[in-house]
């Protein structure tokens, strides 16, 4: 079963088609991947996907529901999360204040509870925060666990937005470029991590330019070029289209899959 | 233990700070210092936590200080109804005004704060009737239980003890989902918002939990110096509020008693200056905004703990 479907689904800006009358579904308990170069709309389709941006026309359907149009803290609730390719980090706050962030929906909301400071509330609030260290551990932040935002490196805080993300215990989860500027080494790291969150029954949807990384996991790939779908399918199917090879100025996706 | 550390600190300046106030005059410095900075703590949560301006609390301030002023001595009311009832109305008024104000933001909500404060002001001027104008009205004494608060010493322990009450349930608040939530429309407002966070209802909480707090202290200042006028809602207490959480710190509850002892002692000091304090008021927001952005109890914690 479709976890997401898109239809026909468009937006411009000013004369800018970013996105243009694109169509997909993302399958419940899979990993698929989004590439395409720079400027080719991924990031747009992830905030039209979110409720960040409104779409031109088109629809969004999530787990068997219409959201097209809804706010973003809707989606949250339905299960949506994500993370940013331009970090989003609170430098407010302490790492694990981050990651409790994403668990809001999960905790109890009332002004009134938390200024009387009710035990239920700091309880719960306690629970959190334990499970928060849990995910930064998961995510590989061990070090971390005490940090304050501002004091953490960028490969840290690429991390640290995916625990957020994980901590909503989402349904399916939107990676927007998480290997972007990191070294060999830490990008090996989130391919394993990225596994583990797919294993553990999270759909997930990879924006990613490492190609090595996107064809070693991907059940299925997306395409797209200038806003449109130029191609769809395994990882196998996508690295022989041409039209594809072509986009990437011949070669590039099958270097990366050596 | 950590939350409550700030907490022992501030009681025992207050239990022991009697020994070195000599006469009333020093005991009227202390009640208004305790007053502001009550108030300033509720701002801090609209401005160092949530990182939403207002330039117009003075405002809610004004309503609370007349609320208490018409409805104790034209309707007889009892001084602590007269104050609950102006906070529930301020709460209210600030309900409705809040979510067209905070979809606004930097310039634009800064501006529309500071118009919200004018108008309120224009009301309690042009409301003669009812206000007295721009001749003030008397307000009774505070009394509760047929106990009246007569003199300073009685005002100083009621101040000191409202205050500590405001921080615990200040600190609470930041301290817990609802105060993360905040921090994180400070933060990222679109990290709050894909999080699940909707951020606008929670501008529009804090805006409300902050401007009762002012109306609250507004109905006690009424009391205690028992004459007011539209002053009180004036710009100027706007900035003065405002130059407050600066000074002390964005998003430090002490920061903001800091601040508040600091600006409400400076005037008294600077007294021979008369008609200058404004120019002086406006030279330490400056400085502080350029060399202490963060503000004093921030800056300050930050050394402590880089030298540790
Ligand atoms: N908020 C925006 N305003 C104007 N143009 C935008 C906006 N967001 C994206 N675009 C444009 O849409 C196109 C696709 O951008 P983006 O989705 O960021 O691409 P990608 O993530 O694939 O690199 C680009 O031409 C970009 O300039
Ligand atoms: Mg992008």
């Amino acid at each position: 079963m479709a976890l997401l479907e898109v239809e026909a689904l468009s937006r411009s800006f000013g004369g800018v088609h970013a996105v243009q009358d694109l169509s997909f579904e993302i399958e419940q308990g899979k990993i698929h991947s989004i590439i395409g170069p720079n400027g080719a709309g991924k990031t747009t389709v992830f905030n039209l996907i979110t409720g960040l941006y409104r779409p031109s026309s088109g629809r969004v359907v999530f787990d068997g529901v219409e959201v097209t149009g809804y706010v973003p803290h809707e989606l949250a609730r339905r299960g949506m999360s994500r993370t940013f390719q331009n970090l989003q980090i609170c430098f407010n706050m302490s790492a694990v204040e981050n990651v409790m962030v994403g668990a809001h929906l999960r905790l109890d909301q009332g002004m009134l509870g938390s200024m009387l400071r009710i035990p239920t509330v700091a309880r719960r609030d306690a629970e959190c925060r334990d499970e928060a260290r849990e995910l930064m551990r998961f995510v590989g932040l061990d070090r971390y666990v005490g940090a304050a935002a501002d004091s953490m490196p960028y490969g840290a805080l690429k991390r640290l937005e995916i625990a957020r993300a994980l901590a909503a215990r989402p349904k399916l989860l939107l990676l927007d470029e998480p290997a972007a500027g990191l070294n060999p080494t830490e990008t090996h790291e989130i391919d394993a991590l990225i596994q583990r969150i797919g294993d553990s029954g999270v759909t997930v949807v990879l924006v990613e330019h490492d190609m090595k990384l996107v064809m070693g996991i991907s059940a299925r790939i997306l395409v797209l070029d200038y806003g449109r779908k130029l191609a769809e399918g395994s990882a196998q199917e996508v690295r022989g289209n041409p039209e594809v090879i072509a986009a990437y100025l011949g070669g590039s996706v099958e270097a990366g899959s050596t | 233990m950590d939350r409550f550390r700030g907490l022992a600190v501030l009681a025992l300046i207050i239990v022991v700070l009697p020994l070195a106030l000599r006469n009333s005059y020093h005991y009227d410095v202390a009640i208004r210092i305790g007053m502001n900075a009550t108030m300033v703590v509720g701002l801090n949560l609209l401005i160092g936590y949530a990182g939403q301006i207002s330039l117009g609390h003075a405002g809610f301030f004004g309503l609370g200080a007349y609320a208490s002023a018409i409805l104790t001595s034209r309707y007889g009311w009892p001084p602590i109804a007269a104050m609950i009832s102006g906070m529930a109305a301020v709460g209210v008024i600030a309900f409705v005004v809040a979510r067209p104000i905070l979809r606004l933001r930097g310039h634009y909500l800064a501006m529309a704060t500071l118009g919200l404060g004018i108008i309120i002001y224009m009301v309690l001027v042009n409301e003669s009737g009812w206000t007295g104008g721009n001749d003030g009205m008397n307000v009774k004494a505070f009394s509760i239980f047929g106990f009246s608060l007569a003199n300073e010493r009685a005002w100083y322990w009621v101040t000191g003890a409202v205050l500590l009450v405001a921080i615990v349930l200040a600190r609470n608040i930041v301290d817990s989902p609802v105060g993360r939530a905040l921090r994180a429309v400070h933060g990222s407002e679109t990290a709050a918002q894909v999080a699940g966070i909707d951020t606008a209802r929670y501008k529009v909480r804090v805006f409300v939990v902050s401007a009762v707090f002012a109306s609250a202290v507004g109905s006690m200042m009424a009391h205690y110096v028992g004459f007011i006028t539209p002053q009180v809602s004036s710009f100027f207490h706007s900035i003065e509020l405002v130059t407050m959480v600066v000074v002390g710190g964005m998003a430090s509850t002490y920061g903001a008693v800091l601040g508040a002892a600091i600006l409400t002692m400076l005037p008294q000091l600077l007294s021979r200056f008369e008609g200058y304090e404004m120019i002086v008021f406006g030279l330490i927001l400056m400085l502080t905004v350029i060399f202490l952005p963060r503000g004093l109890v921030p800056t300050i914690a930050a050394r402590l703990r880089k030298s540790d």
